[in-house]
């Protein structure tokens, strides 16, 4: 990695411990989900019922740490944002790792 | 964007895992010949910018969020290859790691915002640009691709989402995402005309500045021409 790289890497850096600024301000503006990424809670009340083939495939995966929140939507929003940088890194450490890995791969059955 | 399980119909998402595979694929093989030990740093931390920039959701006030992807600068600087793999590696984590988008839905969220959003910058970049090579046209370039590359992808996903209850519904009732066409697709492109396009076509703008000062020879849009 030359100097650049470092820099560039410095910045990541920068933005996982900033990153919180993307829960503060949804909530700030009292704006909601994304669109079309609705629990099935929220859709219920939006349309009124839960569509049978959504309901069925919702729930499918338990991510680990989902929302990028180690406690949940009541907790303080220093638990939530410190959450939120930790997860940050784990998606540079994991990205890096991956891309790695995969390029190390890529290279080994180069010839 | 990053639609989750349960929204999208299996005769969708099916077809765009194999739509995906294919140009996952591709884009492998072309890495292997082009990765060179200065660029392979750089594959990790556009993974991880892709990451990081998806997290700042920005607010409709009393509405909606969205956020930029960063699938347009990584395309300006490493080629649409690279940000192919690249960004759908960030988007797989947030999948699995962290439910940001639904397992089933990794197919369609990959072809959304790391296949049709550096294709269609990269070709909005070479159209503005022209013969250009500095100067106000490469940076309209520059922001366009970011933000006409968002926006695709926007209603991408919006055709996905809006034909569900045409092709999906039991009884009049739709089995999976439950608003069609005519609202999903003005609502979605709209909400990234009017900001997250800007705000990704300001990133793209911004982060491309920065390398064609600082490291202008590895700049993969600038290099094309000279060969």
């Amino acid at each position: 990695m030359n100097s650049f790289q470092k820099k560039l890497l410095a910045g990541l850096i920068v933005l996982a411990v900033v990153a919180p600024v993307g829960i503060f301000l949804p909530a700030a503006f009292n704006a909601g989900d994304a669109w079309g990424e609705w629990s099935t809670e929220t859709l219920e009340k939006m349309i009124g019922f839960i569509p049978a083939g959504l309901k069925k495939t919702a729930d499918l995966w338990k991510a680990p740490i989902p929302d990028y929140n180690l406690g949940d939507e009541k907790s303080s929003f220093t638990t939530q944002a410190l959450s939120y940088i930790l997860s940050g890194a784990v998606g540079i450490a994991l990205c890096a790792l991956i891309l790695y890995l995969l390029s190390r791969f890529l290279f080994k059955k180069d010839d | 964007m990053h639609i989750p399980d349960g929204y999208l119909s299996p005769q969708t998402y099916v077809p765009l895992y194999a739509v995906f595979a294919g140009f996952l694929a591709a884009a492998l093989r072309k890495l292997r010949k082009s990765l060179s030990s200065k660029t392979v740093p750089y594959l990790g931390m556009a993974a991880a910018f892709s990451f990081l920039i998806m997290m700042f959701n920005v607010p409709i006030p009393g509405g909606t969020t969205g956020h930029a992807v960063g699938a347009g600068i990584v395309t300006l600087l490493l080629g649409p290859w690279v940000a192919m793999v690249s960004v759908s590696v960030a988007l797989i984590i947030q999948a699995l790691i962290f439910g940001d988008g639904g397992i089933t839905a990794i197919g369609a969220n990959c072809f959304n915002m790391a296949v049709v959003m550096p294709f269609v910058a990269l070709w909005v970049f070479k159209l503005v640009r022209g013969k250009a090579a500095g100067g106000w046209r490469v940076s309209a370039a520059a922001f366009l691709s970011g933000y006409l590359g968002l926006v695709a992808a926007s209603l991408v996903t919006a055709v996905e989402f809006g034909i569900q209850p045409l092709i999906a519904s039991e009884g009049g009732k739709p089995l999976y995402a439950p608003y069609g066409l005519e609202i999903a697709v003005p609502v979605m492109t709209v909400e990234h005309l009017v900001l997250f396009g800007i705000i990704e076509g300001a990133i793209t703008l911004l982060v491309l500045r920065y390398f064609l000062k600082n490291d202008p020879e590895s700049v993969y849009v600038m290099k094309e021409e000279r060969v």
